[in-house]
């Protein structure tokens, strides 16, 4: 399995930028919000730094579903992001490992 | 639409704070609110209390003072002065070392014997080991960290379940095969006539599947129960007191102490409702559970913290 390169919460993800922007070819957005990633099923480009926000009153978490986890967040609070780089082709299964029934894929090209 | 959130409320507000429990003669009743157990029959029996989801770090609407309200709710229990309390997981947010400090203060202050399960919540940080550490020393692990484990009160055989370890993609509660296998060599040893409470945080039999409210393997875990004359099972997460009898087998789920969670499908998602002002104490409480010998079930009294 690919092993994207993952940067936790915003402040880290700043100190990181220039790395971040010579590996990435550019950024995507998923936002929660109501519980529910969106988009679910996101398509991007290899090298792609995919940023999620939590924009719930509840806290969340990003986690791969591979075993063992790929890439996983730390405890989202609101407003609080997370960002993975996806250096490799393939399918991305996640989800919320406190709210197990929020789902979503990253499909990398 | 407000008329039925009217409804909702008001349903929820018999079902809110803390749970008293009072075990009789093995089986689990309800006798009513803690708020109206003065006009209820005083039960003659051996009574615990339970509390859940005091998600001490959660700083939003409704609830920006979750410490306060959880002080409220022992407040509440400590007045019935039981010998024992049962907190039913998500103990903390974010399990940060300062929300757990903030809780075991509060709860140690009231002096009550007190048993901690852990929440997903409680969890987060290295395979829950932290929170075993602090509120689960002392028992005896039914694994390493396991975070379950049992013990016996008045001849009540008491079974704290841990079902929010490595919670899977779309799935439910999670036991493990070890959990199971432990469960059944617990129970062996134990006669029918033992009176059963098993108390974890998510919901042993599915309450609403779209939202993760159950848990995976609870057939199989109740099939190890089903030979025991009373069987209590109290559980919390859901925030809001639901309660359903099978066979010998009661389950009950206790408000929360921060803040209420809609009915299961009556909203987009499960995401803290928003109560009016002033409203907030009607849809939190504790419970209140009394062993009474001679009667088959035990009796809960769900509070609301504004009773």
């Amino acid at each position: 399995m690919s092993a994207p390169f993952p940067r936790r919460r915003a402040t880290l993800l700043l100190a990181l930028l220039p790395i971040s922007s010579a590996l990435a070819v550019g950024t995507a957005a998923v936002t929660i919000d109501n519980f529910t990633f969106s988009p679910a099923v996101l398509t991007v480009a290899r090298g792609t730094s995919v940023v999620w926000t939590n924009r719930d009153d509840m806290a969340h978490t990003v986690i791969s579903a591979a075993r063992p986890p790929a890439f996983r967040s730390q405890p989202l609070d609101t407003g609080d992001t997370f960002a993975a780089v996806f250096d490799r082709p393939g399918r991305f299964s996640y989800f919320c490992s406190l709210h197990p029934h929020m789902q979503g894929t990253i499909v990398v090209q | 639409m407000d008329t039925d959130r009217r409804n909702l409320l008001s349903c929820m507000a018999w079902v809110g704070t803390g749970l008293l429990w009072t075990v009789s003669g093995g089986v689990p009743r309800t006798l009513g609110l803690l708020g109206t157990a003065a006009a209820a029959t005083p039960a003659p029996g051996f009574t615990f209390a339970q509390i859940s989801d005091s998600h001490i770090g959660f700083s939003h609407d409704p609830n920006t003072d979750t410490p306060a309200t959880l002080k409220e709710a022992l407040d509440k229990v400590a007045a019935q002065r039981p010998p024992m309390m049962l907190h039913t997981g998500d103990v903390s947010h974010l399990s940060k070392p300062e929300q757990f400090d903030t809780a075991a203060q509060l709860i140690g202050a009231t002096g009550i014997e007190t048993h901690y399960v852990p929440g997903e919540h409680d969890w987060l940080d290295d395979n829950g080991r932290p929170f075993v550490a602090r509120f689960q020393r002392g028992t005896k692990q039914g694994a390493p960290d396991g975070g379950f484990y049992s013990f016996d009160v008045q001849g009540i055989h008491f079974i704290g379940l841990n079902n929010v370890a490595n919670l899977q993609l779309g799935g439910l509660g999670m036991l493990g095969p070890a959990q199971l296998a432990w469960l059944r060599a617990d129970l062996a040893a134990r006669g029918a006539s033992t009176p059963i409470v098993v108390f974890a945080h998510i919901p042993l039999w599915t309450v609403y599947r779209d939202w993760g409210w159950g848990t995976e393997e609870s057939a199989a875990a109740l099939a190890l129960l089903k030979r025991f004359g009373s069987v209590t099972v109290l559980n919390g997460h859901i925030h809001q007191v639901l309660q359903k009898v099978e066979g010998h087998v009661a389950f009950h789920t206790a408000r929360s102490t921060a803040f209420p969670q809609p009915a299961p499908g009556t909203a987009p998602s499960p995401g803290p409702m928003h109560v009016e002002p002033g409203k907030l104490r009607d849809v939190l409480g504790v419970a209140s559970v009394s062993l009474v010998r001679g009667q088959s079930h035990l009796a809960i009294i769900d509070t609301p913290l504004g009773a």
